[in-house]
């Protein structure tokens, strides 16, 4: 990069592509979103299953990877089911729910299909304290019981969510906080509880509730010098919305993340001038799966 | 002609397993033996693996352990974010470290990112994690072919042969080409089985190319007992007599963390 100039991330591949399914709506409001979902967020339209479909297609001309599904929530979407069926023909899909509003019924038909083909079906079920004295004041009253119901649901039809937390404790209590998790998880009958926590991002509801970015929590020149930028989400991935490609599913609601109609055309350079651009330079891959992340270290 | 090749997965420091899989691929008439990297980690005496590597010119591509302790890193490069995962990887990383002799390490250092054979006409890829990226996982259930195939094209490679996730699969790709993760001798593939797995590709002029996984008996009982005189953590040993995974099950997608009992 010459001196001077913004850091740019150039992709290398499309590794994986995200799918803002019900656009920003969903059925909560939580304190520290890091885009401004809501009930009655119309931002973004619906995609529809032929709009998925077809950028299945494309995804896969291109040689992608896996599949994310996220909203909004994404369970909220009346196609849902035949639209992660539809994706689990191409690749491996994951899937970032509350956890709210699953039904049996969906979790069978996505049962029975995740065994009838050869690629997995991750659950994320986001929930961010043990407790409903540490959840709900973040995520809205009564969602701790319902989200945990929501866990309890898949475990009944054997899958193994991946329960998501977002750090608003110090690091002193992180392992008392994790040892909770479990043993809540342990007592509704998930016997093997897997955890993934992440850092907060600074932006979207979260940017009230905490302070936001300051001008200087931005990936410098100096700091990109030597950096394997392959830890960044925009190296390998890009978004999909009723309004094109974007770069990542956190900067979605920025006029400059939409990269174009096409995936291909969304595949070009991308300055990593935000504050949220900074938290990935530090954390690494926050949005990919333990599975599929790249881990640090030696690169080819 | 029928070429037949042997591949040996992450050795993960289990010469006993390495020694009765050189037998038994030799006993089933291979033309070559390739390790695909890794020969360190979970078992003990780290530095019994390389004599035998040496002794039967085995060719062995660079995996990510081998790429650390070559170079005396702090851990191993496969990433973990989990604190359990992460105290048993150290744990396993600093007895291979603290247990590979100087002139061993030298030789990691030597040892090349991918091998590259053309078999019959058929051009091969070894490498360790993926053509792109040593420390790179490709599970069966996380790969999509779409993705494989497209490594194929850029690698200009009709079979790709890796390993590094520590469980065997392997998938045909378009224009007669395919992937196969050809598994580790270090540890059983959670399967409840005390076996472990390795691969023999064999590539024909006329029928291209086709993969046998072989389970492969060893002397577990003796790798567990040397892993107790040498204070190696209990879970480790109760994987090698259980077949079970115990550790590093974090990184594992929900199909195959399914299979496995933790």
């Amino acid at each position: 990069m010459p001196a001077g100039d913004l850091p740019q991330v150039v992709p290398s591949h499309l590794d994986a592509l995200w799918f803002q399914v019900t656009g920003l709506r969903c059925n909560l409001a939580c304190h520290h979103c890091f885009v401004s979902c809501h009930p009655k967020n119309n931002t973004f339209a619906f995609l529809s299953l032929a709009d998925v479909e077809s950028r299945l297609e494309e995804a896969a001309a291109l040689g992608v990877k896996e599949f994310y599904f996220t909203g909004g929530e994404p369970f909220l979407h009346p196609q849902i089911v035949p639209i992660l069926i539809a994706a689990l023909a191409y690749g491996p899909v994951t899937v970032l729910t509350n956890g709210t509003v699953l039904k049996a019924d969906w979790l069978r038909q996505l049962r029975d299909a995740e065994e009838q083909g050869i690629y997995s079906l991750e659950f994320r079920v986001s929930i961010d304290g043990f407790s409903p004295e540490s959840n709900d004041p973040i995520r809205g009253e009564g969602t701790f019981v319902r989200a945990m119901s929501g866990v309890k649901l898949l475990v009944e039809h054997n899958f193994l969510p991946i329960i998501t937390a977002v750090r608003t404790w110090s690091d002193a209590a992180e392992s008392h906080i994790v040892a909770e998790f479990v043993h809540a998880l342990k007592e509704i009958g998930y016997a093997r509880p897997r955890i993934k926590l992440l850092p907060t991002l600074q932006i979207g509801a979260e940017e009230s509730r905490s302070c936001g970015y300051a001008d200087h929590d931005r990936i410098t020149a100096e700091m990109w010098a030597g950096f394997d930028s392959t830890q960044l989400v925009c190296e390998n991935s890009r978004v999909v919305s009723d309004r094109g490609v974007h770069v990542c599913p956190i900067l979605i609601e920025s006029p400059d993340s939409l990269l174009g109609k096409t995936l291909a055309q969304s595949l070009r350079p991308f300055e990593v001038s935000h504050g949220a651009c900074f938290t990935c330079y530090q954390f690494g891959s926050i949005c990919a799966n333990p599975s599929s992340a790249p881990a640090t270290g030696k690169d080819r | 002609m029928t070429t037949r090749i042997a591949c040996f997965g992450g050795i993960y420091n289990n010469y006993l397993a390495l020694e009765a899989a050189i037998a038994d691929a030799q006993r089933r008439g291979v033309d070559q033996m390739f390790c695909l990297g890794d020969l360190g980690a979970f078992g003990p005496h780290p530095d019994r693996v390389f004599p035998l590597l040496h002794q039967h010119e085995i060719q062995v591509v660079r995996g990510n352990y081998d790429d650390s302790i070559g170079r005396g890193l702090n851990d191993c490069q496969c990433g973990y974010t989990d604190p359990r995962d992460n105290h048993f990887a150290q744990i396993s990383y600093d007895y291979t470290l603290q247990n590979t002799s100087s002139e061993n390490r030298a030789y990691l250092c030597t040892l090349p990112a991918e091998i590259r054979l053309e078999i019959e006409g058929r051009q091969l890829l070894l490498c360790h994690g993926s053509p792109r990226r040593t420390n790179e996982f490709l599970w069966e259930s996380t790969t999509s072919t779409s993705f494989l195939n497209w490594l194929a094209d850029q690698q200009q490679a009709d079979l790709i042969l890796a390993t590094h996730t520590g469980i065997h699969w392997g998938r045909e790709l378009s224009n007669r080409r395919a992937f196969v993760n050809v598994g580790v001798l270090g540890r059983p593939a959670n399967d409840g089985r005390t076996e472990v797995w390795y691969a023999i590709i064999s590539v024909d002029p006329h029928s291209g190319i086709s993969w046998q996984f072989v389970p492969l008996e060893y002397d577990f009982r003796r790798l567990s007992s040397e892993m107790t005189a040498q204070r190696l953590p209990p879970e480790f040993i109760e994987t090698i007599q259980t077949g079970w995974w115990t550790t590093c099950l974090e990184i594992l997608p929900a199909k195959e963390r399914r299979w496995g009992l933790y």
